[in-house]
């Protein structure tokens, strides 16, 4: 039987098990969304922006590990979904985007509402394809999806002429082998061993986890590795929720605005175990004095991540899954250590430094700190929540006192580090977990960036909610400003923030708010009680800096703290 | 150092931009870059000369690698190899520089590919070193401009890589 580019391209995503589109509709996708129309399988969500589909369908796909799938017309609604392309692509997250084109007969034409969106996105896509004859979409999105989930995932896009979902042809469901495509999933056995031998051999050894443990699923295996050697691990921001945060071993985050003892226990090790991360500068702070004592062996599914940064002594290139239970194989049979007892004095050492500075903030009785928020949302949800998050401060925040136990429970654009990520992003992950508590942990300035997308919260009854950190100033850079730029505040004070009570309000959902310490736990419990989307605006102390903190460029544990503040706060303009 | 490497790709739409735009991208040097067809047409060759560290160099092979349309990266320079470049050049000689023209010409096996009362037109192939000398020796004759193509390269057969 015929059938249209259209139908060829549901039924398409209907094998490869999609059940949500996140889209925007518009000229040269009608017939797509035609096809729509009648389907009963496939829902469509309507976001309010593209960039906001785009996130809200990486959302999905960070708390599922599915790939979220994405149309969207030509021309402008193709370009506005770069950014959230890019932040996926940063991350390694698995997306198919499916663009409308103009017709193949206009392309190159300067047609009404072209954008050369392949050359636009080439660079921040895995792959991405023109499909110029309706015989070949099928077979197209289906290397689509492989290409998107396998090896180092990532987004794809997939440009669709007009002509092509228009025009008809059989159907027919081949099967793919992209020659010049085979990631690396089993790591060399030599490499392994030489890894358990430097493992057995450490005094002072480091798990540092990174995103790649999420993305292989990963997390049985490095507890394993963890517990049976008994070393403590350290993770990226990505890596959040790799391994348990209340575990006894865990250090918490490293890098920038990581713990004084993760980086510390970095700095001092002997030995490295990175796993599924890629040594991003905000993690190694300057690269030359990095773990200067340590051996490093790199366990990555992607070559180009290997020696990039850092060098490394025994790399591994395979599913972080895999070469981990290899590892641990050969860890247990091939290796007689009393593990307690070769680590004592390592785990003893690093005890001292947590107790020395643990992460503290201090308290106020007037103002609300919004570590205390952070730390309230977890109490009060017993870290049973995915938490979302926008970027800044908030960002910080939520990555430093919420204790992440379970994979998929923290998703943030890390890499891009895209303000305006964390509501489309709870969007997608509630649409995947109706009945799990989504709370997107904000900042003032970020929220309103795709603010928009509470519309398609409240229409779709995803219960969201939003714990808007207010500080009225775009908080990260007055950071900056006030500690490397002579407390010039350049363009970083809001002046203007709407009320987001109200603003909650207009979309039709709740608005909250809290501006005393003593209101916050009322206010999240009431918050979480509501089935709707909420939106809590927390008055916060507009002072608060993130701390610890490592200049940019400096070595990791070279860490500002809280008391060298030494300003006096009336030098500080006064806000509102 | 410099490096020459060699790329099979997919003959497909876009594939060298997908190239370019990692040496762009990144910030790799590219001296010169040639692409055509192989005994499969449906397979193109590229030639990239290349210059970097050990690092740069390690990274550039894994990035070319990592593109989903590349088939094959061989850094041409850990191994034995033939590697030839043509120039077409156009020289404006004094009607006293003539002969020794031809006689270089001759010298150096090109051939003149075209004349005009003022002009030839020379065509060189070898490796860089003869190409470059015989820009040098030209020099003096009145060089109107030259067009190079850029290195190919290609493995010596039955030899394995340089230690
Ligand atoms: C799209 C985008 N534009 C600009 C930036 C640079 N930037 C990083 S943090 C930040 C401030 C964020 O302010 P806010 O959302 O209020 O969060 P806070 O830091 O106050 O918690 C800015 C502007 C960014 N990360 N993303």
């Amino acid at each position: 039987m015929k059938m249209s580019g259209a139908e060829i391209l549901i039924e398409s995503l209907k094998r490869e098990g999609t059940k949500y589109i996140f889209g925007y509709p518009g000229g040269v996708v009608l017939n797509i969304f035609d096809t729509l129309y009648d389907d009963k399988e496939i829902k469509l969500i309507l976001g309010r922006h593209e960039q906001g589909a785009v996130h809200a369908a990486d959302g999905y796909a960070r708390a599922t590990g599915r790939p979220g799938v994405v149309l969207v017309t030509s021309g402008p609604g193709a370009t506005n979904t770069v950014t959230g392309i890019a932040t996926a692509a940063m991350d390694s997250i698995p997306l198919v985007v499916m663009s409308g084109q103009v017709p193949t007969m206009l392309i190159g034409n300067d047609a009404f509402q072209e954008a050369d969106i392949v050359g636009i996105t080439r660079p921040c896509t895995k792959y991405n394809f023109l499909v110029k004859d309706v015989k070949d979409l099928s077979r197209t999105i289906r290397e689509a999806f492989h290409i998107a989930t396998t090896g180092r995932p990532g987004p794809v896009l997939i440009d669709l002429p007009k002509d092509v979902t228009a025009s008809k042809t059989d159907f027919v469901w081949p099967e793919i082998d992209v020659r010049s495509y085979k990631p690396t999933y089993e790591g060399n056995k030599w490499m392994i061993k030489q890894a358990a031998h430097h493992i057995a051999k450490a005094k002072k050894p480091v798990i540092i986890a990174g995103g790649g443990v999420i993305l292989s699923g990963a997390s049985k295996e490095l507890r394993e590795l963890a517990e049976h050697t008994d070393t403590p691990v350290t993770m990226t921001l990505m890596g959040l929720g790799g391994f348990p945060g209340t575990h006894t071993l865990s250090l918490g985050m490293l890098g920038m605005h990581g713990t004084y003892y993760a980086n510390k226990a970095v700095q001092d090790s002997d030995l490295l175990i990175a796993i599924g991360m890629r040594f991003d500068d905000r993690v190694t702070g300057k690269v030359d004095a990095f773990a200067p004592h340590a051996k490093i062996i790199h366990i990555d599914i992607d070559p180009t991540s290997i020696r990039k940064n850092v060098r490394v002594d025994t790399p591994i290139v395979g599913d972080v899954k895999n070469v981990l239970a290899v590892l641990n194989k050969v860890m247990k049979e091939e290796i007689n250590e009393q593990w307690n007892e070769v680590r004592k004095a390592w785990l003893k050492q690093i005890s001292v430094w947590r107790e020395e500075r643990p992460m503290t903030y201090t308290w106020s009785d007037e103002v609300i700190k919004p570590q205390y928020v952070v730390e309230k949302i977890y109490e009060t949800t017993k870290g049973d929540a995915i938490i979302t998050t926008e970027v800044g401060q908030n960002q910080m925040w939520a990555a430093q006192f919420y204790k992440y136990d379970k994979p998929r429970t923290f998703l943030s654009s890390g890499g891009l580090g895209t303000m305006g990520y964390g509501l489309p992003a709870a969007i997608g992950a509630q649409l995947a977990f109706p009945n799990k508590l989504v709370i997107d942990v904000a900042g003032d300035g970020s929220i309103q960036m795709n603010i928009q997308e509470l519309a398609t919260a409240v229409i779709n009854k995803l219960p969201v909610k939003v714990a808007i950190l207010n500080n009225r100033y775009l908080g990260m850079v007055r950071q900056w400003q006030e500690l490397f730029f002579n407390e010039r505040y350049s363009h970083t004070n809001l002046d203007v923030v709407p009320d987001f009570v109200e603003v909650a309000h207009a979309y039709g959902a709740v608005g909250l708010r809290a501006t005393k310490p003593s209101e916050v736990e009322p206010v999240l419990k009431e918050a979480f009680r509501i089935k709707r989307p909420v939106f809590i605006d927390f008055v916060i102390d507009w002072k608060e800096k993130v701390y610890p903190m490592v200049p940019a460029g400096a070595p990791i544990d070279h860490m500002l703290f809280e008391e060298q503040e030494k300003k006096p706060e009336k030098k500080l303009k006064a806000v509102r | 150092m410099r490096h020459t490497i060699s790329v099979l790709v997919e003959n497909k739409f876009g594939v060298l931009s997908r190239v370019s735009g990692l040496f762009s991208g990144r910030g790799y040097n590219v001296e010169s870059l040639s692409v055509g067809e192989t005994i499969d047409p449906q397979i193109s060759i590229m030639t990239i000369v290349t210059t970097g560290d050990d690092q740069i160099i390690e990274q550039i092979t894994k990035q070319l690698n990592k593109l989903i349309d590349v088939i094959k990266v061989t850094d041409m320079t850990e191994m034995d190899h033939v590697e030839r470049e043509m120039v077409l050049l156009k020289v404006a000689p004094r009607q006293a520089d003539k002969a020794e023209v031809l006689n270089l010409t001759e010298i150096f096996r090109g051939r003149i590919v075209d004349s005009s009362p003022k002009t030839y037109t020379i065509e060189i192939t070898g490796n860089e070193k003869k190409i470059e000398a015989f820009i040098e020796l030209m020099k003096p004759m009145g060089i109107k401009e030259f067009v190079r193509t850029g290195k190919v390269a290609i493995a010596r057969e039955g030899v394995r890589k340089k230690g």
